[in-house]
């Protein structure tokens, strides 16, 4: 180990632990921050109190919103994971001139659809439907906005599903619809779980959509929420903010830790295993 | 049980290729056929379409007697065993051998007999619980088997069954293989590139070339007397010595050469500095010939010997276990020979080659066919 080499590992260390740090910090404020009797913007040593939960669980929308999200967020999630199973099963079989062009230009529009540019259409839309203050409106929007990505992810599982497999299935007389629950979906399975937290996730936070689409405070989600909760002088208000932020965040987590024990994460994107 | 006809079949591919080129075929019932071939020959197509995986262009497949050219894959009664096996991992060995009885809605106590008995036919007691990726090659193969045997198909269609073991169990599997077909009874059509797995296996082999039959027979007809020059290269683990000739007179130095053993004229043909009796009653004095003789079929003297005889030297010796496959150089031309092992020449060593005329195989020059109305070999 020549002197060199020393000086370099401690500066790479220092490096990453500068970036680490500047990841960490607003984690470490969100497990703070709720139990501090004097919450602030900064992280430090909290003086221990349950005082801003029950001050949260007492506002009159915050657990509402929760629920609001979790109806939204359920509804685009298996909405997502049904739909994009059987367009990538089909995309994935059935020989189409164009199909991968097809797919790409999905890909690329998608970002659009729940992107800023597309609102004014998708709002105007969403009205002539009488879609407007609708939960469920929310929910169509983002997985029409999720499903081309959804598709494009899952179609790389069902592409891993050897042929051969459906083929046997077909050999023993099954049915298209048979093969599809006996053995394309069991085998893809990783993917649906992938494809499931991904959307959620995406929807849980997704705050434009909602924001624009929905007019009453109580079927707003969590998401929205968050932006009202500032006191009467209208700076925010941090002794909810911190508790709502950790409410917040606990499902994702779950949701992500539950289907990482169940089917390992298997992300690919595009890219074969 | 059943047989399968095929009249005429062609499958044509969407960019042209005809895999499948107006085959004519009959498997008769409780055969066990095999579909040998190089690949890109179009058997393992052939085998498809017989399945339904494929849909023929043109021609009939009838399997005991319907036409099923046109039937979905499920309809046709046929049971297949995949190359890779298709196992499905996310189902038991239990559950993989009856999912065709669970298509067709047989109650779970039927399907639980079905297993029990299926799985002690194939060897896999105790293993029923376990999932396919926690079984050996030879042990996953005998579950895809006892999957195809449990669906009850009148035909059996194995797509390169052995190709997925190591070696040693090769053997092993083949052995198998072969009694339980013979016990089941069950018309089973197998795909193979491995031509010692078609002579091994089968009651009797169609060797196919560019989606063309090339020659349908027995394994010893296939071997014995290659109906083509194709035919002749591909089988065999030596490869035959395909040698250009010309057929001399239909008598050596003067005084006719011993018959053949059904009368049939027997005289002569010069190849490779020197002469080989053959039988040439369909060839004229003269003609240029192909001439195929396996390694096996040529005797090595070291010692002068009388009537026709190709002279040479030793070019190199390569051990094949209880035999030797010498390379004899003869007039610039290296014909293959094999000998028992302990007969083996030494490098630079002259020696005689003889064989006998109805080992000696003439082919045209230009089509490669085999030239008829040569005598029969008996086994």
């Amino acid at each position: 180990m020549t002197p060199a080499f020393v000086v370099r590992r401690i500066g790479f260390y220092t490096v990453i632990c500068a970036i680490t740090l500047f990841f960490a910090v607003p984690m470490l404020w969100i497990a703070s921050a709720p139990f501090d009797a004097s919450p602030g913007l900064g992280v430090r040593w909290p003086d221990w109190t349950l005082e801003n939960f029950r001050k949260t669980l007492s506002h009159p929308y915050a657990l509402h919103s929760m629920v609001n999200s979790l109806l939204i967020c359920i509804t685009t999630a298996v909405a997502v994971t049904a739909f994009a199973a059987l367009a990538s099963y089909a995309l994935s079989r059935v020989r189409i001139p164009g199909r991968d062009a097809l797919l790409y230009g999905l890909l690329l529009l998608s970002s659009v659809v729940t992107g800023t540019a597309a609102m004014v259409p998708i709002f105007v839309m969403m009205f002539q439907l009488g879609l407007i203050d609708s939960r469920f409106g929310v929910a169509l929007v983002m997985t029409g906005g999720l499903l081309p990505a959804a598709i494009f992810i899952l179609k790389d599982f069902v592409d891993a599903v050897p042929k051969s497999y459906e083929e046997s299935a077909r050999v023993f007389g099954a049915s298209t619809l048979q093969i599809l629950r006996d053995v394309v979906l069991p085998v893809a399975r990783p993917g649906l779980a992938t494809i499931l937290v991904w959307a959620f996730v995406n929807s849980w936070g997704n705050f434009l959509v909602p924001f624009l689409l929905i007019r009453s405070i109580d079927k707003q989600p969590g998401a929205v929420l968050l932006q009202t909760f500032t006191d009467e002088g209208g700076s925010a208000n941090l002794s909810v903010i911190p508790v709502f932020s950790l409410l917040f965040s606990i499902p994702v987590v779950v949701l992500y830790l539950l289907v990482n024990s169940r089917y390992g994460f298997r992300f690919h994107g595009g890219i074969k295993s | 049980m059943a047989g399968i006809d095929i009249e005429g079949l062609a499958t044509v591919y969407p960019n042209g290729v005809r895999a499948v080129d107006g085959l004519d075929l009959t498997v008769a019932d409780g055969e066990f056929f095999a579909l040998l071939g190089p690949s890109g020959c179009g058997k393992t197509t052939l085998l498809r379409t017989i399945a339904g995986l494929e849909s023929a262009t043109e021609g009939t497949v009838r399997i005991d007697s319907a036409d099923v050219t046109r039937l979905e894959p499920g309809k046709r009664g046929v049971a297949m065993v995949f190359q890779d096996y298709a196992l499905f991992p996310h189902m038991t060995v239990s559950e993989n051998i009856t999912y065709p009885l669970k298509v067709r809605r047989v109650a779970p106590s039927t399907r639980a007999e079905v297993a029990e008995r299926t799985s002690g036919e194939l060897s896999l007691h105790g293993l029923l619980e376990r999932r396919p990726g926690q079984l050996s090659g030879g042990q996953q193969q005998r579950v895809a088997l006892a999957r195809a045997i449990a669906s009850e198909g009148k035909v059996l269609l194995l797509d390169e069954p052995l190709s997925n073991l190591d070696a040693r169990l090769r053997l092993e599997a083949r052995t198998f293989l072969k009694k339980l077909q013979k016990d089941l009874g069950i018309t089973t059509v197998f795909v193979t590139h491995d031509q010692a797995e078609a002579l091994a296996l089968a009651d009797r082999i169609a060797v196919m070339q560019d989606g063309k039959l090339r020659q349908l027979g027995s394994p010893r007809e296939v071997f014995a007397r290659p109906s083509n020059t194709f035919v002749a290269n591909f089988i065999g683990s030596t490869p035959m010595n395909l040698v250009p000739g010309v057929v001399s007179a239909s008598s050596i130095d003067g005084r006719p050469v011993d018959g053949g053993s059904n009368g049939s004229a027997v005289g002569a043909v010069s190849l490779a500095g020197g002469s080989l009796p053959a039988a040439t009653a369909s060839a004229p004095a003269g003609a240029e010939v192909t001439v195929g003789i396996r390694p096996e079929y040529l005797t090595l003297s070291t010692r002068d010997v009388s009537g026709p005889s190709l002279r040479g030297s030793v070019v190199v010796a390569e051990n094949l276990g209880t035999m030797s496959l010498v390379s004899v150089d003869c007039d610039g031309t290296l014909i293959g020979v094999t000998v028992p092992e302990e007969d083996e020449p030494a490098p630079g060593t002259p020696v005689v080659l003889t064989a006998s005329a109805q080992r000696v195989l003439l082919y045209d020059k230009e089509s490669g066919e085999l030239l008829a109305r040569q005598p029969a070999v008996v086994g």
